[in-house]
């Protein structure tokens, strides 16, 4: 893997479309660590596209820098036509407008000073939108679509609500400047697994109802399975293998993936228990091993895969992969 | 009941129980707080053999942490107990932290859901496990160094000797976690409570930390209790699960008759509230609505009733005892209208149904 | 921590973390102690305010009273506190003393918060070069003896209100923006300042409304305290006569009365002045403390 590449690249208007998307970052004094080493992908209107991966792999530093919260070291971020990448600060705020996004920790995304409706209003008070009566008006629609109690909104701060409500209220926050995409990083993986069905049954109704187009980022496979229609896997920033969510769980090509699938417990005594299938943990990004950069944990490496980097390529409609030596062979597939 | 004779051998490959380790009997743990009683346990009675593994499932609120705290002896001054913890015979519930001390370590040890913050980050890792070795049982110098290696190598952390002389934050969140692990082994207990010891951990990793857990209660014939919010995480993991819900033991099985007959609607809820791998995506998720119940005033009847989807009005009510099932001895469970009665089913269809239209009218199924 | 030695280390939030945290909403309340240490401070502060209304002995009159022989008299129900040996009520200089001390703790103290506080604010939402600078400022600051410092500079300028109070005010400067920067960074790094960057929120903006607020409750906690101790450093700088000329202080009264004669004889002189300004550096103390711990909102998930 470590794939490099853009043949997964579709044609026609995607959202979003990142290009060779390099992010470095000073560590010590004259040492940089890249986080995210070269990675494209796109996303089309309405697409939900989930990024998946063990953590340091560069999944939340990618988000973050089509944000532009990281700056990118290199590569482009075109978002409806234009390249994030080179707006001026006030182009940029204006932009980010149209794109949000939702933190892991619900609670630490609220000012734990302010009121929550005051929080959920604040981008409107930015922007000045409508009239503070319309602003009100809006916040409590939007506060009543997610499940939130406007009232109680208006009375209470943040660490009067549970986890799983936090994470609605700044889902609301970020849906009131009508926004194009949302970035989730992590949305669920504070919450309980009740709470999260809750949330992500809710992320899925919001987007048929806004026409949203979502990039879903988690490191539990069967959540990013659930909310997306098309899944890319990272490891140490770079892509392994993305394709379609249901193809991709159902014939994994990339030995990674195959390791993070059977990573995830299944709620049944009856399946047996797999032995952990990857070997340890990934290495530090700070030293990548050479080539293919899942080699010194994966199975079917061979000396290609420690010297030469794997490019991205095709081995079934619309099903990507970065591997010398994938689990499905292209001819199988293409059958 | 006395999971003894009962308990399958299912992850314990067949090693002969050595009799009951744990007794909880009726166990109460409240909180006196400025809002009133905090009902954080309610009256729980379990009990757990030598050598078994309990998951203990439950959402935030449901008690599941006090629970284990409470059996550690490790609750603030505003705690009042009741009922009875009998701990290898022995009643330990009320003892002071003087004569818990002789149990901590040794006979009991625990390893938390964090494990950034559970190492001190000043103190070299070998001295860590060095630590519980002099207090308890004497090890000095080289003899603990040796010990302290010989644990490291048995929790398969790589080049051993080297990480002696690192700080914790040398080591991967995988790593510390393994550490945790081998200082909660280091005195040998008898019992070790894991709350939540892969949460914060990513998948691949969490695998391998449950997996080790199993391969050291097994070699060293221990009893662990699980304490988690994922049923999947218990179900490849334990012999037996408790369900808490709202202080209270809803549900406990042993682990494949639990998932075979789910009686519970708590527990099925929980269940179907999981992604599955095998479901296509956009699957809708089936939710629990609302939020655990307030533990100063629960709720009159049945503490899930106000959730429950399959509420009548005896459930909220008269509060459910609990009552074996028909299809074990070692299956109890607190419910009115159990999954598979006919009341259950009943209304199972009618969701089943509005759910189905429901996918027709928003087409995303 | 498999061996935790100290169950007491478990604080009741901890333990009742997996409580819904409705539960833990409305459980905080500051406390009787905190209403008692704040009906102190406002008796203190009215009676200074109020002091040529109370009805007071003058307090710089001799109230000589043949019968009772020479001064120093012990505290009577005339003289509450005693006098001195002038024959002076101590109680009413206490009072009248209250004035110089506590114009000059809260004065200094608002000093310290303003110009401390927008620097530490600034450096720590900046960063940068700037961070680089304040804090060598900080450093320099903190490193140069204060008490010298204060001597200095009241023996260069004059020994009016405003030089000590400014003094003081100055030396709170370091202590104050150094908490304020800490507090910024470690709230700079919430997720809710990177969504408010991110919804569009200009800088002023992010420091005012998302930092502020927070910047402040420590800050706030940490002026109560301060207050006490510029009252107690005004006392060191009285002691050494270097306080406000002219006026009654604390640290005066107490300087005068603590003669080692005075000490043995008539330790009312300075026992009166004492006991008034502990049980206000105490009242602050307290007050400071239970409003950060009352604000200490736990944000842990929940």
């Amino acid at each position: 893997m470590a794939g490099t590449g853009t043949a997964h690249l579709r044609d026609g208007d995607a959202v979003l479309r990142v290009e060779d998307l390099v992010v470095e970052f000073p560590i010590g004094r004259h040492q940089t660590v890249s986080a995210v080493a070269g990675i494209s992908f796109d996303v089309m209107p309405g697409e939900t596209l989930g990024i998946v991966g063990e953590s340091g792999c560069g999944k939340s530093t990618t988000g973050r820098a089509i944000m532009q919260i990281n700056e990118p070291t290199s590569g482009s971020v075109v978002f409806q036509g234009r390249d994030l990448t080179e707006l001026s600060p006030e182009e940029l705020r204006s932009a980010r407008t149209k794109i949000q996004m939702i933190f892991q920790d619900p609670i630490s995304s609220l000012n734990p000073r302010r009121k929550v409706r005051d929080s959920v209003k604040d981008p409107l008070d930015i922007w000045r939108r409508g009239t503070e009566q319309e602003r009100f008006d809006l916040v409590d629609s939007v506060l009543e679509q997610v499940g939130i109690d406007p009232a109680r909104a208006a009375e209470s701060r943040p660490h009067e609500f549970s986890g799983g409500q936090c994470q609605r209220i700044s889902i609301a926050r970020s849906l009131v400047l009508d926004p194009t995409m949302i970035i989730c990083d992590e949305p669920v993986s504070a919450l309980d697994v009740s709470v999260q069905a809750q949330v992500l049954n809710l992320l899925e109704d919001l987007k048929a109802k806004y026409g949203l187009t979502l990039i879903f980022i988690a490191h539990d496979l069967a959540v990013v399975k659930n909310i997306s229609d098309r899944v890319a896997v990272m490891y140490l920033g770079k892509l392994c293998e993305v394709a379609d969510s249901d193809d991709l769980y159902a014939r994994p090509a990339h030995p990674y993936t195959n390791v993070l699938v059977e990573s995830i417990p299944v709620p049944d005594p009856e399946v047996a228990v797999t032995r952990a299938a990857a070997i340890g943990e990934p290495p530090s990004p700070v030293a990548p091993p050479s080539g293919c950069r899942f080699h010194p944990r994966c199975p079917n490496a061979d000396e290609l895969c420690s010297t030469t980097e794997p490019e991205i390529r095709e081995i079934a409609p619309a099903h990507y992969v970065a591997c010398h030596h994938p689990n499905v062979t292209p001819v199988t597939i293409g059958s | 009941m006395s999971g003894q004779q009962h308990s399958t051998q299912l992850q314990s490959d067949g090693r002969v129980p050595d009799g009951t380790l744990l007794e909880v009997t009726d166990l109460t743990t409240h909180f006196r707080t400025e809002r009133g009683l905090v009902r954080a346990v309610d009256g729980v009675t379990f009990s757990l053999a030598r050598g078994k593994a309990l998951g203990v499932v439950g959402e935030s609120g449901s008690g599941k942490t006090v629970l284990s705290r409470t059996i550690m002896g490790l609750l603030p001054s505003n705690a009042v107990n009741s009922g009875s913890v009998r701990f290898a015979g022995q009643e330990v519930l009320g003892l002071d932290a003087k004569q818990m001390r002789h149990l901590w370590g040794r006979e009991m040890s625990m390893i938390f859901q964090n494990p950034m913050v559970s190492l001190n980050p000043l103190m070299k890792i070998g001295k860590q496990i060095q630590e519980p070795l002099h207090i308890h049982l004497g090890l000095d110098g080289r003899a603990a160094r040796e010990t302290a290696e010989q644990l490291l190598r048995e929790v398969h952390i790589p080049e051993p000797t080297k990480r002696l002389d690192q700080y914790p934050h040398e080591l991967s969140g995988g790593m510390r976690q393994r550490v945790m692990i081998a200082i909660a082994m280091a005195c040998g207990p008898t019992l070790l409570f894991a709350d939540e010891p892969t949460t914060a951990l990513d998948v691949t990793v969490q695998a391998q930390i449950l997996e080790l857990i199993g391969e050291q209660r097994r070699e060293r014939n221990m009893s662990v209790i699980l304490v988690t919010h994922d049923l999947g995480v218990v179900a490849g993991h334990t012999d037996e699960i408790a369900v808490m819900y709202g202080g209270r033991l809803v549900e406990k099985a042993p682990t494949r008759e639990l998932f075979a007959n789910m009686k519970m609607p708590y527990t099925k809820s929980l269940m179907r509230s999981i992604p599955k791998l095998d479901d296509p995506s956009h699957t809708r998720l089936l939710t629990i609505p609302g939020r655990p119940p307030d533990l100063v005033n629960p709720p009159k009847g049945c503490r899930f009733a106000p959730r429950c989807a399959y509420a009548r009005d005896k459930c909220l009510q008269e509060e459910p005892p609990l009552v074996t099932a028909d299809t074990s001895p070692d299956h109890v469970y607190a419910c009115w209208y159990p999954v598979g009665s006919p009341e259950f089913r009943e209304r199972d269809a009618e969701i089943m149904a509005t759910i189905t239209t429901g996918v027709e009218l928003g087409g995303t199924r | 921590m498999s061996l935790p030695e100290s169950p007491a280390t478990l604080a009741a939030d901890s333990i009742l973390e997996d409580q819904p945290s409705e539960a833990m909403a409305t459980r905080r309340t500051l406390g009787v102690g905190f209403w008692i240490a704040i009906g102190w401070i406002v008796l203190i502060v009215l009676a200074a305010i109020l002091a040529p209304y109370l009805g007071l002995k003058d307090p710089d009159e001799n109230y000589i009273n043949r019968d009772l022989g020479r001064p120093p008299y012990p505290p009577s129900s005339e003289f509450w506190f005693g006098t001195d040996n002038d024959a002076k009520d101590v109680f009413s200089r206490t009072i009248y003393g209250a004035r110089v001390s506590l114009v000059v703790g809260f004065a200094a103290i608002a000093c310290g918060m303003v110009v401390g506080g927008t620097l530490g604010l600034l450096a720590g939402y900046l960063r940068g070069w700037f961070d680089r600078v304040i804090s060598f400022v900080f450093l320099v600051l903190l490193s140069f003896p204060a008490l010298v410092l204060a001597i200095l500079i009241t023996a260069l300028l004059d020994r009016s209100l405003r030089t000590v109070a400014g003094t003081l005010g100055f030396l709170s400067i370091a202590p104050v923006g150094r908490l304020a920067r800490a507090t910024t960074i470690q709230f700079s790094e919430r997720e809710f300042v990177l969504a408010s960057r991110t919804l569009g929120a200009k800088h002023g903006r992010i420091m005012v409304r998302e930092l502020l607020p927070n910047v402040l409750i420590p800050m706030g906690a940490l002026a109560l305290l301060g207050v006490a101790v510029a009252i107690v450093a005004e006392g060191a700088l009285a002691f050494l006569g270097l306080s406000v000329e002219q006026e009654l202080s604390w640290g005066k009264l107490i300087l005068f009365g603590s003669g080692s004669r005075d000490l043995q004889e008539a330790p009312w002189i300075s026992m009166g002045p004492i006991l008034i300004l502990f049980l206000t550096v105490l009242a602050l103390n307290f007050a400071g403390d239970r409003v950060r711990e009352y604000f200490d909102v736990r944000e842990v998930s929940l």
